[in-house]
């Protein structure tokens, strides 16, 4: 059994004390969280063993591995106390606001041997699965452009009491929802070498961007744009959809379906029907010991448990991956205030700037050289 | 309980295949009358239950039905309850604590909850509870409602937490309050039995995914058979089709050649697949 910490009851932490909470591998053996009375609401009808203070949990509790939800401005300092005693780690998305964070403590996790996981969990998605097995089966051939979109209803109104609104604490539309549709495009095509003509745009909020559009350069020429909205209340939940057209054909998946028109005579390797094919998720749904609000969510945190048990080191969504989301989303930061610039997706990795000079501005011109 | 219920899925762009088809839905029924228009034909075809949930245009049908009560005469509501995207968002948009204010008509009896620390809090989570139901039943005034359904995000949320008291205080609640049948919606089948036996709820009545293709049923379809022939409680079948991904005559065939299933619930969009279904129906529960 893998003995369970959950630090953060928010919207996502208690759905992933649901789900850890029912897991057969795992055993919740303790809830952190800043709010006294949404604890003691818990522990009374769970007997759960709750703390305020993560660290007396981290302490005192025999831990195998933590689950951290909170907002994202914790992530770096948890995910590090974590690490220093050895646990297994799964964090929830972005996962550090800070690049140089991110690649540090994605160092630390594998020198300390650990599991590591970020909460991206449409890399969870059957429907992004089979959509990755096509573009690795090559079925549209050299992919030369990819769009990634994602839109819901979080930031209805011009005000906002939770730090999601708040910038310097992850909220935003770019920490929030854009860092999905950047992180399936690079788990379905490679991380994208620069970006430019970043827009956030605020439409509610008075500190942080409700929208954001950017494009991305891939190394091989292969372009892509982001668009991303959390002020469109048309769908009911977040809905992120992905097309990529290639020499071959085209593509459009979403959570529910796989859109494919792959060219007559396109000569690919790939089983894919030629014309138009339509599959969706009822083709590829995995059965979950547990459901709640989707498969996916189960699926990820049974990837970590399993990978714990089974002492596996590779992981479908790990901090190094993330760090990958993360320093796009940085490179995009940076781009939003000089749009028609491009800027590297490298050029946010610390390793690499602290080798120039003279800070930002020759970030971004070296870039363009 | 009838034996076939009409869902409300279709009308509020919840498509479990296809996001682009539950958009084509949104649209066609931002107009209330084409919601109206089909469930006029559902019911003329003899099916007598709405099955729906506390969706806020939910209203607007309720509102309908009342005005017009020699039409609509022996129409049933089955309230689903709470329209969980509405309370998710909230929590997002002000926190866990602020949209529980929201909800709640007695603003300031939660204030004082919050503010009286631990001890008030503890006591008083089933009078808020509650209230929260009653604020969901507000549209079916004067409607008759005899099942009232904990929604599955909600049900199989405090499954997962282990909070099993919460469904006895819905149970009781919608007994003494509205004289109805607790009913519980879960993708979750045989885990939920265990935990409503635990806490004393004996046949319940509890509707669940059951389709020949297994889809999002957890536990596996040969566990579902098993608990559905040999457990007591009201079992109502849903997601028969698989949104689609089975063929109909093949679909009502499977659910109904189990015996032990009292109702089933689907949603449809267009006039002919409401009669059909229905037909498909009547068909293998009289064949059985």
């Amino acid at each position: 059994m893998v003995n369970v910490g959950l630090i953060g009851l928010g919207k996502m932490g208690l759905s992933h004390l649901a789900i850890v909470n029912t897991h057969p591998a795992a055993r919740l053996v303790g809830v952190c969280d800043a709010a006294g009375y949404v604890c003691s609401v818990l522990h009374k009808y769970t007997g759960i063993d709750v703390f305020s203070d993560y660290r007396e949990m981290l302490d005192n509790k025999p831990l195998d591995a933590v689950v951290i939800a909170t907002p994202s401005r914790f992530h770096g300092e948890m995910v590090r106390e974590a690490l220093l005693r050895g646990l297994h780690v799964f964090c929830e998305k972005p996962f550090c606001l800070d690049v140089a964070d991110g690649l540090e403590l994605a160092e630390l996790a594998e020198r300390k041997g650990v599991v590591n996981q970020v909460g991206y969990h449409n890399r969870f998605v059957g429907a992004f699965n089979e959509a990755k097995r096509l573009l690795d089966a090559q079925a549209l051939g050299r992919i030369h452009h990819v769009r990634a979109e994602a839109y819901g209803p979080v930031v209805l109104r011009p005000k906002g009491a939770t730090w999601r609104a708040r910038g310097g604490e992850g909220g935003g539309c770019l920490y929030d929802y854009a860092c999905h549709a950047i992180d399936i495009v690079n788990y379905l095509v490679g991380r994208p070498d620069a970006v430019s003509g970043t827009v956030l745009n605020r439409i509610f909020s008075r500190d942080v961007d409700d929208e954001v559009y950017a494009t991305m350069h891939f190394a091989d020429g292969m372009t892509g744009t982001i668009a991303a909205n959390w002020s469109d209340d048309s769908s009911r939940r977040m809905s992120t959809q992905v097309a990529l057209w290639g020499t071959n054909g085209r593509m459009v998946v979403d959570r529910q379906d796989v859109k494919t028109f792959i060219r007559a005579a396109a000569g690919s390797a790939a089983e894919a029907k030629e014309g138009w094919d339509v599959r969706h998720t009822t083709d590829f749904h995995r059965d979950v010991w547990f459901y709640l609000r989707g498969e996916e969510y189960s699926a990820q945190l049974d990837h970590f448990f399993r990978s714990i048990v089974e002492g596996r080191r590779e992981n479908i969504s790990s901090f190094a991956s993330a760090v990958q989301t993360d320093c796009v989303v940085s490179a995009m930061l940076q781009n939003a205030g000089d749009a028609w610039r491009r800027v590297d997706s490298a050029s946010t990795d610390p390793a690499q700037s602290r080798t120039g000079s003279g800070g930002l501005l020759s970030l971004v011109t070296g870039a363009l050289r | 309980m009838e034996r076939i219920l009409f869902g409300d899925n279709q009308f509020f762009g919840i498509n479990h295949m296809s996001e682009e088809k539950a958009r084509a839905q949104a649209i066609r029924f931002a107009d209330i009358r084409e919601i109206i228009d089909l469930l006029d034909v559902a019911y003329d075809s003899g099916i007598r239950v709405f099955m729906c949930t506390t969706h806020d245009r939910i209203a607007e049908i309720c509102a309908h039905v009342r005005s017009h009560p020699e039409r609509y005469s022996s129409l049933e509501f089955y309230p689903c309850m709470p329209y969980a995207h509405k309370y998710a968002n909230a929590v997002t948009e002000h926190g866990m604590i602020e949209a529980l204010k929201r909800f709640l008509p007695a603003e300031g009896a939660f204030s004082a909850l919050v503010r009286g620390g631990v001890s008030v809090a503890t006591r008083d989570v089933e009078g808020m509870a509650r209230l929260l139901i009653d604020a969901e039943m507000k549209m079916f005034s004067g409607l008759r409602t005899p099942v009232i359904f904990l929604q599955n995000v909600v049900t199989d949320l405090l499954l997962g937490m282990g909070i099993k008291g919460a469904f006895r205080i819905f149970a009781d609640h919608v007994r003494e309050r509205y004289n109805a049948e607790p009913g519980f919606i879960t993708m979750n089948l045989p885990r939920l039995l265990d935990v409503l036996e635990e806490v004393g709820i004996v046949d319940p009545i509890v509707c669940a995914n059951i389709n020949k293709l297994g889809f999002r049923m957890c536990g596996g379809i040969d566990l579902y058979e098993k608990v559905i022939a040999s457990r007591r409680f009201r079992p109502i079948a849903m997601s028969v089709l698989a949104s689609g991904a089975i063929e109909p005559r093949e679909a009502i065939e499977y659910v109904c050649r189990q015996k032990s299933i009292r109702s089933i619930v689907f949603g449809a969009s267009s006039k002919s697949n409401i009669l059909n279904t229905k037909r498909l129906i009547d068909e293998y529960s009289v064949a059985g």
